[in-house]
């Protein structure tokens, strides 16, 4: 008897399904929602709140899509991806795009087929370790155990530079941050070692954090940012477009703050009007509306705004801009022009 | 002088046995200090758990209620005990607990579209969860207990439809028209194998559901729908999550395992080749691969099957897997109680001139069920507790919500309490579980 309640819902999903897909910015626009893939929770990245609302530093490139396709930031579904199911969930369709601290590398770009539309934060991996052992290089750490996330390129990294340096270590795999954690402060390891944004709010967590000190090397390059399937390259300019429009904003001095007054009519600086839509045609050719990149930055702020709130210096995790500072301060962090 | 034996005469008030033969001393010696090995034994259990409580039980009671962040929460144990101290921070569970039983689930669907406001804390809250629950008491008690109305079977049977409209919401009429099509099967029968022959009728009954869900009761419940659009808002199942979501996979494998678990049990020991076949080759190959595997293909390979744009529930598809995993466990439970029966009873079943179906309802099956029960219950309890594997693939379960929790940046570092509540919590259900059939084994016991 039990049984046919699934025949049935198998029957009744066959039934609606079979609509033919076209492209995915017209998909998303039909079905009124982005379906953006994010991770299960990386504190300051992404996170649900106790009412399930979602939030985080690579949240925010997504309601800023939701903002500049459909006019508003509520418009996403989020899709909780583990390192594991992520890049599948992609590439069958089931998510629209990816925000989820993803490392931009050759084989994900050119074997798995995605397209990474740009980088919205230079991460890199570091060292943690307690005071207390007396290092103060990365090179000082021959024979030390080593407290590592399995599966992922910190692993690989870890192994190359240790062999780089002709020192040697013993690694304890673990398989979340959580359990790094635990047995990093049960003295299970020595050393822990992820990304240096990771460290940062690990270390934040601790009961005494100034017992420990993060070492100043940086092993290795991890550009994270938003990614979709490659061969959509009209969804694949909304995504990036967005980004940039974010990056754009914030050189070009546009807060959530001034955004309204500088939307309401032509200014002096035609980048901006460009930009915001009071000038030229950008979201026509698009194929979103003239207002597009006001919506996305209205949505929570420039990247500078949506850095600040997030991982900045004013949050627990207290990241610094460093390499994700604008370019016209020293970072990595560039836009090309809007014209 | 003659001899005078003594006599008593009156009678010696009573004395209470002598403190070595009764009490507590008595008992102790009897169980705890009976030999030597014995004793050392007991001192040894007594140091573990001692100490085992030192380190634990002052850590839950040193604990922070109320506190909105994890560093809020040391602050608050410093100030309370002392300087050194450290201790739990039941604050999280505090203030996450509606998370961890319900996931994302709206507590008024609707609430929201409709702009009236959501009481806090209003009884209504999450009312479609909580009733679903209630129901799902009152449909599973008659078969737990046998002292119940039979008539109450008939809301057990409706349950499912009931379940699967209240937690996922949206219109009424497809589950109704599922169920119709169970009606029209059996209508299908009873005409036909009057009019024509039993076979015919088994084969209808059969047929005409799968054609009627597949080709009509989506359009029908279309058109009824248009007609009268009776239904509660549709809550997507990425907002399902928690303990609710633990339930959800483990009391629907549980329910749909076992009958699947007998069939294919019988089928295994059946002498007709291809069904034998089929059977042995389902278990072996189920019971060959881990559930993580077929979690995976859940979650990833039939993407690719099915047609881009197709959003065939990510837990229905959970569901299915779990059930098929469990029953095959199911089946080899049950073969053991099959096979444990005295061939006797077999050959007495069939010197009575019942049929196949008849000797195995009446005669081999529920004495097969009844050894086979602690088998049974402890696949029901892996089960339950496997469900917790759905968080490797993004499911929101308890586990997968811990991470979601700590990703705040307010819960940031919190771990032993998040698990200890899920343990908790989840030990409530098992034990249970184990209980009743302990209660079931002796209710049923006929031995002597």
């Amino acid at each position: 008897m039990k049984k046919t309640t699934f025949l049935g819902t198998v029957a009744a999903a066959a039934l609606v399904s079979g609509f033919a897909s076209a492209g995915t910015l017209d998909d998303v626009k039909a079905k009124g929602f982005v379906q953006c893939g994010v991770s299960t929770g990386v504190v300051g990245f992404a996170m649900a709140d106790a009412n399930g609302v979602w939030d985080g530093f690579d949240v925010a490139v997504c309601r800023a899509v939701a903002a500049a396709v459909l006019g508003d930031p509520q418009a996403v579904k989020f899709t909780p991806t583990t390192g594991k199911t992520r890049f599948t969930a992609l590439a069958s369709g089931e998510v629209d795009m990816l925000a989820r601290n993803t490392t931009w590398t050759f084989s994900r770009d050119v074997d798995l087929k995605f397209t990474f539309v740009g980088v919205n934060y230079y991460d890199g991996q570091g060292f943690m370790v307690p005071k207390a052992l007396g290092v103060s290089s990365a090179k000082d750490l021959d024979g030390a155990t080593v407290c590592i996330q399995t599966g992922t390129t910190t692993e690989l990294n870890l192994a190359d530079y240790f062999r780089v340096n002709n020192i040697s270590y013993e690694p304890v795999p673990i398989e979340t941050n959580a359990e790094g954690q635990q047995q990093y402060l049960a003295g299970a390891c020595d050393v822990y070692t992820t990304d240096a944004s990771g460290l940062a709010a690990t270390r934040a967590t601790f009961e005494k954090p100034d017992d420990h000190v993060v070492l100043p090397e940086i092993i290795s390059k991890e550009p994270l940012g938003p990614l979709v399937r490659h061969g959509d390259d009209q969804w694949g300019d909304v995504v990036r477009w967005t980004l940039n429009a974010l990056i754009a904003a914030e050189e070009l001095g546009i807060t959530s703050a001034n955004i309204g007054e500088a939307s309401m009519k032509a200014g002096n600086n035609p980048e901006i009007n460009r930009l915001l839509g009071t000038e030229g045609n950008l979201g026509e050719m698009l194929g979103l509306s003239a207002d597009w990149a006001k919506n996305a930055i209205t949505a929570g702020g420039n990247y500078g705004e949506v850095f600040e709130k997030n991982i900045g210096e004013n949050t627990p995790i207290g990241l610094s801009r460093g390499l994700n500072a604008q370019w016209t301060d020293g970072g990595l962090i560039y836009t090309p022009p809007f014209r | 002088m003659s001899f005078q034996p003594y006599v008593r005469t009156d009678i010696l008030p009573e004395q209470a046995p002598p403190s070595t033969a009764s009490g507590p001393i008595a008992w102790m010696r009897e169980n705890l200090f009976a030999t030597i090995p014995n004793a050392i034994l007991t001192i040894v259990a007594v140091y573990f758990i001692f100490s085992i409580l030192h380190e634990v039980l002052p850590w839950v009671i040193k604990s922070s209620w109320a506190a909105g962040s994890l560093s809020e929460c040391r602050d608050v144990i410093r100030e309370t005990y002392g300087p050194d101290s450290t201790g739990a921070c039941w604050a999280v569970i505090r203030e996450r607990y509606l998370q961890l039983l319900f996931g994302f689930y709206p507590p008024f669907p609707g609430g929201e579209a409709n702009g009236s406001v959501a009481v806090e804390g209003s009884m209504m809250a999450y009312f479609r969860v909580n009733l679903t629950f209630v129901f799902m008491l009152v449909a599973i008690a008659p078969l737990l207990f046998n002292s119940l109305p039979r008539k109450m079977i008939w809301f057990s049977a409706l349950f499912p439809f009931l379940a699967f409209w209240l937690l996922w919401g949206g219109s009424i009429w497809p589950p109704l028209m599922v169920l119709a099509g169970i009606a029209l099967g059996g209508v299908a029968y009873g005409v036909l194998s009057k009019a024509v022959s039993p076979l015919a009728g088994v084969i209808a009954a059969l047929v005409t559901p799968v054609i009627w869900w597949l080709l009509l009761a989506g359009p029908v419940a279309g058109v009824l729908h248009g007609i009268a659009p009776i239904g509660i808002l549709d809550v997507a199942t990425d907002r399902f999550g928690g303990f609710m979501l633990s339930v959800i996979i483990g009391v629907t494998g549980i329910a749909l395992s076992l009958p699947l678990g007998i069939l294919l049990a019988l089928g295994r020991q059946s002498d007709m080749m291809f069904i034998k076949a089929m059977c042995v080759g389902f278990i072996e190959f189920i019971r060959g691969v881990p559930l993580i595997t077929l979690l995976f293909v859940a979650s990833v390979l039939l993407n690719y099957f099915l047609p881009t744009g197709t959003t065939f529930d990510l837990v229905l598809r959970v569901v299915i897997m779990v059930t098929l995993f469990a029953s095959a466990y199911m089946a080899e439970v049950v073969r053991g109680g099959l096979a444990a029966l005295p061939t006797g009873q077999y050959e007495a079943a069939d010197s009575l001139g019942l049929d196949y179906w008849k000797a195995t309802r009446l005669i081999t099956l529920p004495q097969a069920l009844k050894i086979s029960i602690p088998g049974i219950v402890s696949t029901f309890i892996g089960l339950f507790k496997d469900t917790t594997l759905v968080s490797i693939i993004g499911l929101m379960d308890p586990i997968g919500l811990t991470n979601v929790i700590r990703a705040d940046t307010n819960w940031n570092g919190i771990v032993w309490e998040l698990y200890g509540f899920i343990a908790l919590v989840f030990f409530l259900f098992c034990f249970s579980m184990s209980r009743y059939s302990m209660y079931l084994e002796r209710k049923l016991k006929t031995g002597h």
